[in-house]
């Protein structure tokens, strides 16, 4: 089976981030792979530990996401791929996904595309989809758990995470599949693969090499701003009875926005 | 006929998803600086019911497509339809509420239409002709204004319970235009439900309810007489304490912690403790039940959003970090916590 | 110069300080105060790799260089000692010594095993009346035909009870006119008949670990089981320790970092007088000691490893950086501990096993007294380093890596 996986480097989630200058910062903090794209790498090793063929690892962003490139091919990925290029330095989730959909359709005879549920640092959670709509291919999101992969009869079983318990799907391959916590602990490099990483050529695709040329985005951010910062004074809620009491404490977090 | 501002109204076996209300008070908000109301879109097989839930909501009208392969909600099908509709009314603004459903829709729509998608949004301001949404980043250490200036429709989905939920009004009418749609039947099918297994992470969460030390105080409880030890009679009355913690906890879909001294008492495992030697979590309410507020605990958990402390001793230190604070007997308080937030929160 | 590490090395750091923060850090206290080890750490160091890390790839190892051992010994010790222990019994004092002395047969039969973590090694040269003094070792080993007879008693061994293959030391010359030219190492497979062994408890720190006692009653071990030649042992301990000692300081450092990053957490979070105390200056100045500390101990074993690398004789920076590491984190751990106050004193922080740990290792691997002296001879010209008949390899990837 043909497996990509599309990943994203992000600062660490347990870095600081602020604003300065109307930028975001996160000072000496790593950058490191998206953590939920941790998770897709595994579950692609994992279809690709049951039915062979090869984890190809790609990526748009600074010529740093090599690095998460690196820890995505130490884990056992067997190739990655860097798109790179000034002309997509501002890509919304419009051009991300024209960028990843021409990459894999560049990549020739793609089975399963996984991707992370969303990135730690813009959460918008959409490009998976995206890719899906302009490859044609269907969209399993949320993905708990691949119960089984067909490579002959061309489908995939999966359990998908809804609000309303977990929705059993099938769909044809080739398909795009995003993952969620649930899908299984993410490994450990090992040692091997880190020596594979250290070694490894990764090469470069512009947007010419995807045959797109400057793709304009639509979205656009013209302010990022740090939370305001609420003054706990603590508010005694008081009443008559415990039931009165429950009831201006529920009104409160409603009005609120708590919950 | 439509207007030029529509909200989507998601819905699950035939019942409206309530937070699709809010993204019409939202979508109502910046309604005024287009054409000045809002329609309702809905998709789906027999929902023309749904559609005069909306105007009732405050839709000005409502487009309703109907086909019987649109009865169980698939992000393909259910994007051809939407996409049509938007290109046909010219739509400038199209809200949705955040779902698992209504993301991969929205996010489909924007590439058929080849526009912007921004999702979660906790806020909306006009500027000019473009909808400027706050929404959190960095898993909400920071905001971000974002918009889409040139493409349209703009595209935004709403945060659940950021925006109000407008009381119905059922004297209120409205146009409802219904026609049949025939999308392309979607590749993949759906081939049953399971029951999502119990039991949310603590460090993932997003409510905590917790107890401490304060849970096993109650004389009134008697424990059975066959629980003689003083130390067992103790950890009995903690239980009955821990399980109105569980009720309210499986109401709120929370998880459950606890201080180090619950769990040293015996009251709980350690699995459940919270604290610097415990987990270290971060939701977007805590609520402490008989907890007195000891460095140790606040470690594991004063970067929670919001505080709310639930203790007989209004001295106790937790009430400096709590935002809400209540001076009370759990036992009380703690069912008719649960009694009220199961009737408001309509569960 | 430069200073920085490599992105290989930045992803070993990062595995193994995952894999000790993921799967040891939540049980350790669990088992620290059972005083045993908890089983699943030998087996999943071996299985992923960590036992044979800096050992070639054609010798059974990840074919990494020695930089990395210390990296992986500071990452080990951060989350408790006993972990860097098993490095340096079972790479450091064995693994390693094998590697220099031993023929191809010897490192076919027990370096390639050892190094896939099949089988678990460590090293018999402490005795219950010889520490410092090695030449004065008692335990014998009587050539007899093709084999020679090992009696004799070790102790405050660590894995004693875990290891299939032991380093064992023993007098093969009772007449020599230096007692120093009289010990040979043996090879010792710990089922062979004669050898018992039990575990020693009640020890102030590593409580977490095995550390034993074995004893050879008239043991048989083939004369192919010999470790360099007769007369070389002591020669042979002496360079084994340049290893055990490595990955002490490189440990130790990992220790003085987990007391620095405990102190500054609880420094933020406790108030006293209206304020965290990480505001006093006094707290302050512990915890810039720390600092300093710190990378001075960092940078002392990161160039005894680079020196390993690069094939250079290192007694003298190895000496230095274990007598410096380990002497700077028991104070390191001693001053955690008051910056915790009265939580300091319990067993609900970690703190105070820092410090219990952190005691051991300014005895064993050379006692800091030991190293006084050495670094003194060094100085005062009255000791030097001869060279030796074998002596570790430089690191090569090309070989290493195959």
């Amino acid at each position: 089976m043909n497996i990509a996986v599309c990943v994203k480097q992000t600062p660490d989630t347990a870095a600081t981030v602020t604003v300065e200058n109307g930028k975001v910062t996160w000072g000496d903090a790593p950058l490191v792979l998206n953590p939920w794209d941790e998770f897709a790498v595994e579950q692609a090793l994992r279809t690709k530990e049951a039915h062979g063929g090869k984890v190809t690892a790609v990526s748009l962003g600074p010529e740093g996401a090599r690095e998460a490139l690196k820890q995505a091919l130490a884990m056992g990925c067997d190739e990655a791929i860097l798109i790179h290029d000034p002309s997509l330095a501002e890509a919304d989730t419009l051009v991300a996904s024209a960028v990843l959909a021409a990459a894999l359709r560049r990549l020739e005879s793609i089975d399963l595309a996984y991707f992370g549920r969303q990135a730690v640092d813009t959460d918008s959670g959409v490009t998976a989809a995206q890719v899906a709509r302009r490859l044609g291919w269907p969209s399993l999101t949320l993905v708990a758990a691949v119960v089984a992969v067909d490579p002959q009869g061309r489908t995939i079983d999966v359990e998908r995470m809804l609000e309303e318990g977990r929705q059993q799907v099938r769909a044809p391959l080739p398909a795009v599949v995003s993952v969620v916590k649930e899908i299984g602990e993410p490994r450990y490099p090992s040692f091997m693969g880190i020596r594979k990483a250290s070694k490894a050529e990764i090469p470069i695709w512009s947007a010419a090499d995807l045959g797109l040329s400057a793709p304009a985005p639509a979205v656009s951010w013209p302010a990022v701003l740090a939370p305001p910062r609420v003054d706990t004074q603590c508010e005694m809620i008081t009443g008559d009875t415990p039931a009165h009491i429950a009831w201006r404490l529920v009104d409160r977090l409603l009005e609120e926005k708590v919950l | 006929m439509a207007e030029k501002v529509l909200v989507y109204i998601d819905h699950h076996q035939g019942e409206v998803v309530g937070a699709s209300w809010e993204a019409l008070s939202a979508a109502q908000q910046v309604a005024g600086a287009f054409s000045g109301g809002v329609t309702a879109l809905i998709v789906g097989d027999g929902v023309r019911a749904l559609a005069e839930q909306a105007i009732a909501h405050g839709a000005v009208d409502a487009v309703v497509r109907e086909s019987v392969d649109l009865k169980e909600f698939r992000a393909e099908p259910y994007s051809d339809v939407v996409s049509a509709v938007l290109k046909d009314t010219g739509a400038q603004v199209f809200v949705l509420p955040t779902t698992g459903r209504t993301r991969e829709l929205a996010a489909m729509v924007a590439i058929d239409l080849e526009t912007g998608v921004t999702t979660e949004a906790i806020a909306l301001e006009v500027e000019g002709e473009a909808v400027v949404a706050t929404r959190p980043i960095y898993a909400g250490k920071l905001l971000a204004r974002e918009v889409c200036r040139q493409r349209r429709p703009q595209i935004i989905t709403v945060r659940t319970r950021a925006f109000p939920r407008p009381a119905p009004d059922p004297s209120r009418t409205g146009k409802i235009d219904a026609a049949a749609a025939s999308p392309w039947p979607s590749a993949t099918t759906v081939l049953g439900y399971r029951a999502s297994e119990a039991g949310v992470s603590l460090t993932d969460a997003s409510v905590i309810v917790s107890g401490g030390r304060g849970v096993s105080n109650n004389g009134r409880l008697t424990p059975p007489p066959e629980i003689t030890d003083e130390k067992q009679q103790e950890i009995w009355r903690a239980q009955q304490g821990f399980e109105l913690i569980r009720q309210l906890a499986a109401t709120l879909g929370a998880a459950v912690g606890a201080s180090r001294a619950a769990v040293d008492a015996g009251y709980i495992p350690y699995a459940h403790q919270v604290g610097q030697t415990g987990k270290v979590v971060s939701p977007d309410l805590y609520i402490a039940c008989g907890i007195s507020g000891a460095i140790q605990h606040l470690a594991g958990m004063r970067t929670s959003k919001t505080i709310v402390a639930i203790n007989r001793d209004p001295e106790a230190p937790i009430f400096k970090v709590a935002r809400f604070g209540i001076v009370g007997d759990l036992y009380d308080i703690l069912p008719a916590l649960t009694q009220a937030f199961r009737e408001k929160l309509g569960k | 110069m430069d200073f920085r590490l490599s992105e290989e090395h930045q992803m070993v750091q990062k595995m193994v300080r995952d894999f000790a923060q993921k799967e040891v850090a939540p049980i350790i206290k669990e088992w620290d105060r059972k005083q045993e080890m908890a089983p699943h750490i030998l087996p999943r160091m071996a299985e992923l790799g960590i036992l044979g890390v800096c050992l070639p790839v054609s010798d059974g190892g990840q074919g990494f260089d020695y930089l990395s051992l210390g990296l992986v010994c500071e990452e080990l010790e951060a989350v408790d000692t006993t972990l860097r222990v098993v490095m340096s019994v079972h790479m450091g004092l064995n693994s390693m010594a094998l590697l220099q002395w031993g023929t191809d047969e010897q490192r076919r039969r027990f370096l390639v095993p050892q190094a896939r973590g099949e089988k678990i090694a460590a090293f018999g040269l402490t005795e219950p009346g010889v520490g410092s003094d090695v030449a004065h070792l008692t335990s014998s080993a009587r050539r007899d035909g093709e084999d020679y007879v090992l009696n004799g008693e070790k102790t405050w061994i660590s894995l004693a009870t875990k290891a299939h293959h032991v380093l064992w030391f023993a007098r093969t010359d009772p007449e020599a006119a230096d007692p120093h030219d009289g010990i040979s190492a043996f090879i010792l497979e710990t089922d062979r008949p004669g050898v018992t062994r039990g575990d020693i408890h009640g020890k102030l720190g590593v409580r977490a670990g095995s550390t034993g006692w074995i004893h050879c009653q008239d043991v048989r071990v083939p004369a192919s089981h010999r470790l360099g030649e007769e007369g070389e042992g002591f020669r042979i301990a002496m360079s084994c320790l340049d290893n055990g000692r490595y990955t002490v300081a490189a440990g130790a450092t990992g220790l003085i970092r987990a007391c620095l990053e405990a102190s500054i957490r609880y420094a933020r979070e406790r108030h006293a007088f209206g304020r965290p105390i990480a505001g006093f200056q006094l707290i302050q100045q512990k915890i810039a000691v720390m600092v300093q500390s710190y990378e001075a101990a960092r940078l002392l074993y990161l160039r005894a490893g680079a020196m390993k690398n690069a094939g250079l004789r290192n007694t003298r920076e190895t000496s230095l950086a274990k007598w410096f590491a380990t002497e700077a984190s028991f104070a390191a751990a001693s001053e955690a501990i008051q910056i915790h106050g009265a939580y300091g004193y319990s067993d609900e922080y970690d703190v105070e096993r820092y410090l219990r740990n952190a005691r051991g290792a300014m005895i064993y691997e050379g006692t800091s007294e030991i190293h006084q002296l050495m670094q003194a001879g060094y100085a005062l010209g009255t000791r030097t380093d001869a060279a030796l008949r074998c002596e570790l390899p430089a690191y090569d990837p090309v070989r290493w890596r195959g």
